[in-house]
């Protein structure tokens, strides 16, 4: 109830914002994608990995929605963004079936160099990419409609409001349906998973898809409301950002993401106001007292009450699970 | 590819590859003794290279600098970051999260990592810095027709291989070293045989951060650094440490020498790949062998 009460008030409060305020549409819709993203990040945390390289997927989605529109000027944003998110998925089911075989420290570095990888090969590769400068994409047609920057603006924040309540209760219904709980699983005991006779390969390569895919989904929808991609935005540092706004929202519920994601912005827009150039310097910081604090995040705090109801028995976890 | 260009890809690849050496050597102590990445291990690098800078400046013009002390002063710099760093790390952050999840764990260090990349941006600036002096003091040498500089040549190499004979020494021979290979083995049977683990983790973390701040300070002299050389290091000493397996040693030797000669010759063939290069055969080792080229097979504990 608390938690729909939340997201019913959210979502108005985010459109009234921005229509109010038209200067900080751009603010909310890059905070919702922001959330989106991390909500990718999140699902693997369920499963107990942490991927230090998540922006490169919503990277690749940027550059993929980048090229087609300036290959063929005229396409529709919603095909865009299709074609970026089926980017995003494509690789992250590549990618994946081989960091997969890889648990914790292993996951996050691999994804992390994946990352690196990336980023500077956009950088060197001046005349595909536009090297450090990165590619302009022109305003496209939205569903047909040709829009001036106001109203574009305004739909995309429409769009992007509808898509983080649709996917964030879609992925919500996912944590809690079989294929979801055996996720949680690997992080708790592969092993028991694996005498169930369920692969705990496949059930991360099903997360670690999904993730990808909303990050790309993410990275398509800045990419459109800035008109421009940069390698930047598959620097370690987005992908850094990724992991404070899931863990500072939570993995507990899908809506944690979101709610990180829009303290974060928070946090960023007052650091820039005050703060400048420390601004990794309070992230690192707010990061290590969240975890030593609450490890549960703000979802954590928020839905503790309910765990009273469950039965005190929690079977010990068992050192190394493989 | 001529022959030339061969010695001096050769030349490059082992003086990186000694570099590479000394950070993944301190990383992967770390994990054997501790289980932790230590994500904040690139900024020890950079700690160290700039520190030593800022030394070696400081050194020519206080006494006009033999080069000797110019030398020292590399060595301090790096003891200097080690331990302060290294104490304050380990006391005021890992101690606090031991025995906690381990995506936690890597987590702290993460977040350590992204608030000292600040604090160096704070201290040293945005714009690089280097200090090339050092290798002009010592001198080149001519290999075969090749002409390279001793610093690079002979000073990095030999440094390596010294620190690896010593650390190797230290481990087997001495009191603490046999206490932190036992601590590796078993933290929980060490205690119960009286080693104080506490304190063999913070000497542990202590050495592997002087080791990293070492391999910053010695690379000060032939780059320059700027902002982000550790999230470069820390990246790339991590996939020496995966290729050889986390907590392997002579591995990490092993492992440097090539993804450092590797490295080297893709800058001479093909630079667009200088990047790519360390990661492929971090991914072809690990797709025949998930946990590394030397990792021992384990019992499983379920």
């Amino acid at each position: 109830m608390l938690i729909r009460a939340i997201t019913a008030g959210g979502a108005i409060a985010c459109i009234a914002a921005g229509l109010a305020f038209p200067w900080a549409k751009t603010s909310i819709v890059t905070a919702l994608c922001y959330g989106l993203a991390a909500l990718g990040v999140a699902v693997l945390m369920r499963a107990g990995q942490v991927s230090f390289g998540h922006a490169m997927y919503a990277c690749l989605s940027a550059y993929t929605v980048a090229f087609l529109a300036r290959r063929f000027p005229g396409l529709d944003a919603a095909l865009l963004i299709g074609a970026g998110v089926a980017a995003s998925l494509a690789s992250g089911a590549v990618i994946g079936s081989f960091v997969v075989r890889y648990r914790e420290i292993f996951f996050a570095m691999l994804n992390l160099a994946l990352s690196m990888v990336l980023f500077s090969l956009l950088g060197k590769f001046y005349e595909v990419t536009g090297g450090t400068d990165g590619l302009r994409i022109d305003r496209p047609t939205l569903a047909g409609i040709a829009l001036d920057r106001a109203g574009y603006e305004t739909a995309l924040l429409l769009v992007t409001v509808g898509l983080c309540v649709l996917l964030g209760s879609l992925v919500q219904r996912f944590f809690h349906s079989s294929a979801g709980e055996a996720l949680a699983a690997v992080k708790s005991n592969e092993t028991r998973l694996e005498y169930l006779g369920l692969s705990a390969q496949r059930i991360l390569w099903n997360g670690y898809v999904l993730s990808a895919g909303l990050a790309g989904l993410a990275g398509a929808l800045v990419a459109l409301l800035q008109g421009l991609v940069t390698p930047e935005s598959g620097y370690w540092l987005r992908s850094g950002e990724l992991v404070f706004i899931a863990i500072l929202g939570g993995a507990a519920h899908a809506l944690g993401s979101f709610i990180g994601a829009l303290a974060f912005e928070v946090i960023k827009l007052f650091a820039a106001a005050y703060l400048t150039g420390v601004w990794q310097l309070i992230l690192g910081a707010v990061l290590i007292g969240v975890i030593l604090v609450a490890p549960g995040g703000i979802t954590g705090v928020l839905l503790k009450p309910r765990r009273a109801a469950k039965p005190k028995f929690q079977p010990e976890p068992v050192a190394g699970g493989s | 590819m001529n022959a030339n260009l061969l010695l001096l890809a050769i030349a490059d690849g082992v003086s990186y590859a000694g570099l590479l050496f000394l950070v993944a050597l301190g990383l992967t102590l770390i994990f054997g003794v501790m289980g932790i990445l230590n994500v904040a291990h690139g900024s020890l690098y950079a700690f160290g290279g700039y520190t030593a800078a800022t030394l070696v400046g400081w050194a020519m013009q206080a006494a006009g600098g033999p080069t000797l002390l110019l030398l020292g002063a590399l060595l301090a710099a790096a003891a200097l970051v080690g331990v302060v760093l290294g104490v304050v790390l380990e006391i005021g952050l890992l101690r606090q999260v031991q025995g906690r999840d381990p995506v936690l764990q890597l987590l702290v260090t993460f977040g350590a990592f992204m608030m000292l990349e600040d604090a160096q941006r704070l201290i040293w600036g945005a714009s690089p810095y280097s200090t090339s002096e050092v290798v002009s003091r010592l001198g080149t040498s001519e290999l075969l027709g090749v002409t390279y500089t001793n610093y690079q040549l002979l000073l990095i190499p030999v440094m390596a291989i010294v620190i690896y004979a010593a650390l190797q020494y230290f481990l087997r021979h001495s009191r603490v070293g046999k206490q932190i290979v036992a601590t590796t083995h078993n933290a929980e049977v060490a205690t119960a045989m009286g080693i104080n683990v506490r304190r063999i983790r913070l000497v542990t973390f202590v050495l592997g951060a002087i080791l990293g701040a070492l391999g910053g300070a010695l690379a000060a002299p032939t780059t320059s650094l700027v902002p982000g050389v550790g999230t470069e290091m820390i990246v790339l000493s991590f996939a020496v440490v995966a290729t050889a397996g986390l907590g392997q040693i002579t591995g990490a030797l092993v492992a440097a020498a090539m993804i450092g000669l590797a490295r080297s010759f893709a800058i001479y063939t093909v630079p667009e790949l200088e990047v790519v290069v360390p990661y492929l055969i971090m991914v072809i080792v690990l797709l025949v062998r998930p946990y590394g080229l030397f990792t021992v097979a384990r019992a499983r504990r379920i």
